[in-house]
């Protein structure tokens, strides 16, 4: 009877003597919830794929440490003085991975991809509005639109794909380079994808702004949060992003500083209760003034980020161009919020807690995905603050996708609660336009406002900046004061890295801008900098 | 009738030998302490499971918070009391219905035997042959994951085993004396079935239900865990444990508790089924 | 038995076709195309976009045409493409991830048979004792602690706090520098956390399905005629009890199939091992229909052969079956 547990002692003793080789310093380890789907960006919408395309490939634009565009693959641009036309004046010396040229024809394959209806495609709606892409010389582009369209210069990230090796694939979905092999201009070179468990990138010498300082990048997929931080603290990971619980109560030890840099900035998305315009109780604006009165968003941010966030007072970001931080706000106050919703008649005649108006209670049921622990966690806390003034609110969560296609496409809902990324451009048509209300589309809660609807016309049709900020101001404006949305928070990016990594510099566009530039801290190369 | 009588004598018998079986016993008694907290959450629980306060977020246990506050705040004490209604709940009403159909389905197979014996058996092969995981998560994931959608997939997708297990037990039933006899005596079929066949397979059922309510248990945990069992903020053992689970060394009170709860209850549920197996299978009687 | 493997084996088709039928009827519970698993709404996905994926993947068609288009096409071994962005073929998908959930999944069975085998015989002989009751307590916690507590618990333990053991994934990023016997080595350290918590929770059905086994086997007839002939206790209980307690162990290793391919969506999920559990739940997250399907009719198709395979095994192996009793 005990030989096996002999065996079994031996065997453990075995495996724990052959400690495993020590990480590669010259290596940079992210941690990412998902794998990646593919590596066209054209073709994927998912957030680990965008990341990891990143690495291989440029657009012909890109955003600066400032959220600015500048110029990544085209050199310079030129708009002409209708605002009509774009010309982009490529950067000369540009080769892919295999060594082939980088010309005019591949931003002109590209342009043609974008609009093939054969390409699978989710953001084919910006190149719609192009009327001619020309090349007069290899260096050159020449885009010509119908009407001026200033999201347009922005949409030209796109990233850029390689003619010669895409031409003769009808859907690039399905070619090798986006599965098996991609082939890109862009600071690293792909090695290997191993689905489900890793991407490795090594760095592209030619890269046409100088060799990365970081020899070697992978990602790593780790599906669980709580593993990934397990695989954080033991070193087997150099990136992760934090929960906001990780960043305020289990980092802040000595250990942890001395083996990570953690940082924080806006994350560029926002977190909003989303009012069904067309039910009858919502569709007046008092009511949901009342209720943006009554939800307390210091708790909320306190509760849901421990306070690593800040309040969203409108659809864009705090501290962008287009930001205007002048507009009516909500303060949390109860009573207010109550003589608010008397005023506009709802009144609690029984004494059971709940308000009536003619008969009918005020309650309702808000709606969110499964599985997201922040939006749980706001879910309850509205559901207090309302109980609070009177108003019952009941939480329904749906698994995501039943969410999306049977509640929120086809506008069966009360409230919601859902997260908005923002776009580093500031045309937000689809959101708000009166014409984007149908089922499927994005105007989720239906809102219809006339001046919104010209003044989100006139903001996409001028390329001068001073000229779109007062129409977005104006709109932030009314958005504020019609609360067609109750918006609540934007959190923070709380990304952690390893200490041995230099070169970070936090800016508006968080950390990961000047990556290329990064490098590893002398002595540290060579050598193992991670110790059990 | 003799036919009672003996019933009851065996019941009796069963009873003590049950009673003799420690490990049984001590399984029992968790169930019970844990049936009578949780059909009365409110008088056990003190605190409002609900209410919260960002002001006091992850506090260890104290004596106003016996067993600390999670992330909102919320004293984990009450959430555990409302989490075993919930996870009872879920428990129970899912092997209600896996035992259901699997009696159904078993007593049909068993007492027509030819084509009804012929489809469920087949039918009950293909069930068994898809990983259950599998079809829960499926389901749960395309209808959404309610609390009653989740207790009826598992309950459909977990009856199988039961009618298995009734099926053979009426094969050999019905060809017993006291079955001859009532149709003799003129008897129906219904009435054959559900007064002379079904109380004498009742023990192995009993047996099968009380495993099947522990692994309901642990499955609406697992769901849990993967964001889509019970959903906050109504509080189940499984999900109060996944959202202690990122914390489990700054904040160990928010998933050892949860933890503790469903392994001893799982455990409770496990000892008593083998206990009532051992007690009521007569073949073992002769040691 | 020739006859009663026949009859197996012409059952086959219908089965299978039962398995099609159920597996598209779970698949096609909720309308709704395919969408994205990121969960914030991005203002670039816009909705004539989603209908044209929709239309392109062929979800405008009725029902029972696409069932027909579907089962026509896996009877020629064609699962379709993924719905996911990549679009690969299904199959490719789950043939990488066959052999990790399988191995895994194995050595864990492998464990549980060596030690639950012994373990349950064992309680059975020693029926009542302490060594019965410890085992008893022991086998059932494995079986009601759930297992990602368990799993982060032991990460804990063995991979932060002593550094012992990595964390998750199948091997380390450094593997391919590594020599052959450091790759076994490194391969091994990474199995121990995964396949202890799949075997620890996997023994309680086995061990009980032993110990009881063993006690009936133990009052047979037989057994007393053995003991009354005046054979020794060791040569009735070795050669007689057990062979035939064994026996029906055939039948549950027909049994654990689907365990063996589908049983470790949570396992799979925490330690990081891109496997087919995963690769399911990621499917059923993101209405995968093409991978769901696939993976749904697989997992059943071979375990309806590994039933087949125990039926005949059995067969083989019982005597009583054997001679046509």
């Amino acid at each position: 009877m005990n030989r096996p547990v002999l065996v079994l002692a031996f065997v453990a003793g075995f495996l724990i003597a052959s400690c495993g080789s020590k990480p590669d310093p010259n290596t940079y380890r992210e941690g990412s919830i998902a794998d990646v789907s593919g590596f066209l960006s054209a073709v994927t919408s998912d957030s680990a794929s965008h990341e990891a395309a990143g690495y291989v490939f440029n657009g012909l634009v890109r955003y600066d440490r400032n959220l600015k565009l500048e110029g990544d693959l085209a050199r310079s641009w030129d708009v002409s003085p209708d605002g009509l036309r774009i010309t982009f004046h490529l950067r000369e010396g540009v080769k892919w991975h295999d060594g082939a040229p980088f010309t005019a024809d591949d931003v002109l394959f590209t342009y043609k991809k974008m609009i093939d209806p054969k390409t699978p495609t989710p953001y084919g709606e910006d190149f719609k509005q192009v009327k001619s892409v020309e090349s007069p010389d290899p260096r050159t582009v020449v885009v010509t639109y119908e009407k001026t369209f200033a999201p347009a210069l922005a949409s030209w990230g796109m990233h850029i794909l390689p003619k010669h090796l895409l031409e003769k694939y009808d859907d690039i979905a399905k070619s090798p380079l986006n599965r098996e092999h991609p082939v890109g201009t862009g600071p690293y070179r792909f090695v290997e994808w191993k689905s489900g468990s890793k991407v490795v990138f090594e760095a592209n010498p030619d890269y046409y702004e100088g060799k990365p300082g970081i020899p070697r990048v992978i990602v790593r997929v780790i599906p669980d949060q709580a593993t990934q931080f397990l695989e954080l603290k033991s070193g087997g990971l150099d990136f992760m992003t934090l929960t906001p619980l990780q960043y305020a109560r289990q980092t802040d030890t000595v250990d942890f500083r001395k083996k990570f840099n953690r940082y924080r900035y806006p994350s560029m998305g926002y977190t909003y209760l989303g009012l069904n315009l067309s039910n009858p109780i919502f569709s007046d604006r008092r009511i949901r003034q009342a209720i943006a009165t009554a939800i307390d968003r210091k708790q909320i941010i306190q509760g849901v980020l421990f306070g690593l966030g800040q309040e969203a007072t409108g659809p864009y970001l705090p501290g962008t161009w287009v930001y205007n931080p002048d507009v009516k706000r909500f303060p949390y106050d109860p009573a207010k919020s109550k003589a608010m919703l008397a005023e506009a008649g709802w009144k609690d005649a029984d004494g059971d807690g709940v308000l009536e108006k003619d008969g009918k209670k005020f309650a309702f049921t808000v709606l969110t995905n499964a599985g997201n622990e922040s939006r749980a966690k706001v879910a309850a806390i509205i559901q207090q603050n309302l109980a609070a003034v009177g108003v019952k609110m009941e939480i329904r969560t749906l698994e995501w996708a039943a969410f999306i296609n049977d509640f929120v496409d086809k506008k069966k809902f009360d409230a919601l609660i859902l997260g908005w990324s923002i776009t580093p451009d500031p045309d937000q048509f689809d959101i708000w336009s009166s014409t984007k209300t149908g089922p499927k589309e994005l105007n989720h809660v239906g809102f219809k406002n006339a001046e919104v609807d010209r003044l989100l016309e006139a903001g996409r049709r001028t390329f001068d900046q001073a000229a779109r900020k007062k129409a977005y101001d104006r709109i932030q404006e009314i958005l504020a004061e019609e609360q067609p949305l109750v918006f609540l928070y934007v959190p923070e990016a709380l990304p952690a890295v390893q200490v041995r990594f230099k070169g970070i510099e936090p800016a508006p566009a968080g950390i990961s801008w000047n990556f290329i530039k990064w490098r590893i801290k002398e002595g540290a190369e060579g050598k193992s900098a991670l110790t059990h | 009738m003799a036919n009672v009588t003996g019933a009851n004598s065996l019941f009796l018998d069963t009873a003590r030998r049950l009673s003799r079986n420690r490990l049984a016993v001590a399984g029992g008694a968790v169930i019970l302490v844990l049936a009578v907290v949780s059909v009365f959450p409110t008088f056990f629980s003190g605190a409002d499971p609900s209410r919260i306060d960002t002001a006091n977020m992850l506090a260890s246990p104290s004596s106003v918070h016996p067993l600390g506050t999670d992330k909102l705040g919320r004293d984990v004490l009450s959430r555990m009391i409302h989490g075993a209604h919930i996870s009872l709940q879920v428990g129970f009403i899912s092997m209600g219905i896996a035992t259901a159909i699997g009696l159904l389905m078993g007593l049909c197979a068993g007492y027509y035997g030819g084509w009804a014996d012929a489809v469920i058996s087949r039918f009950i092969d293909v069930m068994l042959c898809f990983p259950s995981f599998f079809l829960i998560l499926s389901v749960i994931a395309f209808l959404g994951p309610s609390i009653v959608n989740i207790m009826v997939v598992i309950g459909l997708t977990g009856w199988m085993g039961v009618a298995r297990l009734v099926r053979a037990e009426t094969l050999s039933l019905k060809e017993r004396d006291f079955v001859a006899a009532a149709r003799a005596q003129g008897a129906g079929d219904g009435r054959i079935i559900f007064r002379h066949i079904l109380p004498n397979a009742l023990a192995p059922v009993l047996v099968s239900a009380t495993l099947g309510v522990a692994g309901a248990i642990l499955v609406e945990s697992g769901l849990s865990f993967l964001g889509i069992g019970v959903q906050p903020p109504t509080p189940s053992w499984g999900n109060i444990l996944t959202a202690g689970k990122d914390n489990i060394e700054s904040a160990w009170w928010l998933s050892l508790y949860p933890g503790l709860a469903i392994l001893v209850t799982v455990l409770g549920y496990n000892l008593l089924g083998e206990g009532i197996q051992e007690a009521v299978d007569p073949r073992l009687k002769a040691r | 038995m020739l006859r009663y493997i026949l009859r197996r084996v012409l059952l086959m088709p219908v089965m299978l076709l039962g398995i099609s039928v159920i597996s598209f009827g779970v698949m096609h519970l909720a309308p709704g195309g395919p969408v994205s698993l990121a969960s914030d709404l991005n203002p670039k996905v816009t909705a004539e976009a989603r209908a044209r994926l929709n239309a392109y993947y062929g979800l405008d068609k009725p029902l029972h045409v696409q069932y027909v288009n579907w089962l026509s096409r896996v009877g020629r071994f064609d699962f379709g493409d993924s719905f996911a962005p990549d679009g690969r073929k299904v199959w490719h998908k789950i043939r990488e991830r066959i052999p990790v959930t399988l191995s895994i999944n194995l050595l864990s069975e492998a464990i549980i048979f060596l030690v639950a085998v012994p373990l349950g015989l064992y309680a059975a002989l020693r029926r009542g004792s302490f060594f019965d009751r410890a085992s008893t307590v022991g086998v059932f916690v494995g079986f009601a602690m759930p297992g990602f507590w368990l799993a982060l618990l032991l990460m804990i333990l063995f991979g932060v706090k002593l550094g012992w053991l990595p964390i998750s994934g199948l091997v380390s990023l450094e593997y391919d520098s590594l020599s052959f016997a450091g790759k076994m080595g490194d391969r091994a350290r990474h199995l121990v956390l995964p396949v202890f918590v799949g075997a620890f929770s996997g023994l309680a059905g086995l061990s009980r399905f032993m110990r009881s086994n063993m006690l009936e086997t133990i009052r047979q007839d037989y057994i007393a005629t053995a003991r009354a002939k005046g054979l020794s206790e060791r040569v009735v209980l070795w050669r007689h009890a057990m062979r035939n307690a064994l026996l029906p162990v055939i039948t549950i290793l027909g049994l654990s199939v689907p365990g063996l391919l589908g049983g470790s969506v949570i396992m799979e999920s925490i330690f990081a091992i891109p496997g087919l559990g995963q690769l399911f739940f990621q499917g059923v997250m993101s209405r995968d229909y093409p991978l769901i399907l696939a993976e749904l009719v697989l997992t059943a198709f071979l375990t309806l052969l590994g039933n087949l395979l125990a039926d005949v095994g059995y067969a083989v192996a019982d005597p009583r079956i054997r001679t046509g009793n």
